[in-house]
């Protein structure tokens, strides 16, 4: 059994998927799926059963606080980034209540990324 | 529209360059849009809803994408879809971050691309729409803005 820790990425940006990918490329992880919009990436988690998953909020189809309500109810121990452009302080709090572990805002460095990774991998 | 809100996104946009790319982007004078088209080989734009109502996009040529492409992700090797990406992803980050100042109630649209030279992006008539131009690396781009 694989001890790496299981990531999905969800972002309509392919651009953003692939610079989380180069991000986080440091850490013991596989990344076992991608998602393009809200309920993709609910049937993807059902399928993949990720550990870690970030979490884009505007997004076509489903928006990424509905996802979030959804796949904590597949797996409550599911743990969650939202990563997102809405940088108003409400949006951030909603999605940590809705049970989201950490918000990182756009335009995001690696080392923003990276920390709020790394905290909830060592957690 | 106030000055104050040409601020925010002149703000929004240098902070993005900025965050992204390490190298700072400039903004010019900006000015008040006439019928003269404002559109380079693709553009990101983004419907505001909620409050504040209008749209905005942002313009940009292949060549600057290409460039910010290159920087961002550290590959030459970019798709058509990429640069497409990339321009609607600078719109939604730019449109999102200005919540900073509007808060919660400024909605923004998925971001919609147009690629190619249109023969203009079409804005609510009954506002008037500012441009506001940006210079990034030699490369110049747009930023128009249209809010009741």
């Amino acid at each position: 059994m694989s001890d790496k820790v299981k990531l999905m990425i969800v972002d309509d940006s392919s651009i953003i998927r692939k610079l989380i990918r180069k991000y986080l490329d440091e850490y013991n992880m596989e990344i076992v799926g991608e998602a393009s919009d809200g309920k993709s990436a609910v049937e993807l988690f059902k399928e993949k059963r990720p550990d870690i998953v970030t979490m884009d909020i505007v997004m076509p189809e489903m928006d990424g606080l509905s996802v979030i309500e959804e796949i904590l109810k597949i797996d409550p121990e599911v743990k969650i980034i939202a990563v997102t452009a809405l940088s108003d302080k409400s949006t951030g709090i909603q999605a940590i209540k809705l049970g989201a572990k950490s918000f990182v805002t756009k335009p995001f460095s690696p080392d923003k990324l990276q920390a709020a990774f790394a905290k909830l991998i060592s957690n | 529209m106030k000055e104050t809100d040409l601020h925010f996104f002149i703000d929004s946009t240098l902070n993005y360059f900025d965050e992204v790319t390490e190298d700072k982007a400039v903004t010019g004078i900006p000015y008040i849009k006439s019928d003269d088209p404002v559109v380079l080989d693709y553009t990101g734009i983004i419907g505001i809803s909620g409050k504040r109502k209008g749209s905005i996009y942002i313009t940009a040529s292949a060549d600057m994408l290409k460039q910010m492409g290159k920087v961002i992700l550290h590959t030459d090797d970019l798709s058509d879809d990429d640069i497409k990406d990339l321009i609607g992803e600078i719109a939604n980050t730019i449109s999102g971050n200005v919540r900073t100042a509007y808060g919660s109630d400024f909605m923004i649209s998925v971001p919609v691309v147009v690629e190619g030279h249109a023969r203009d992006i079409s804005m609510p008539e009954d506002m008037q729409s500012f441009v506001i131009p940006i210079t990034w690396n030699n490369f110049q781009s747009f930023l128009v803005v249209c809010l009741e």
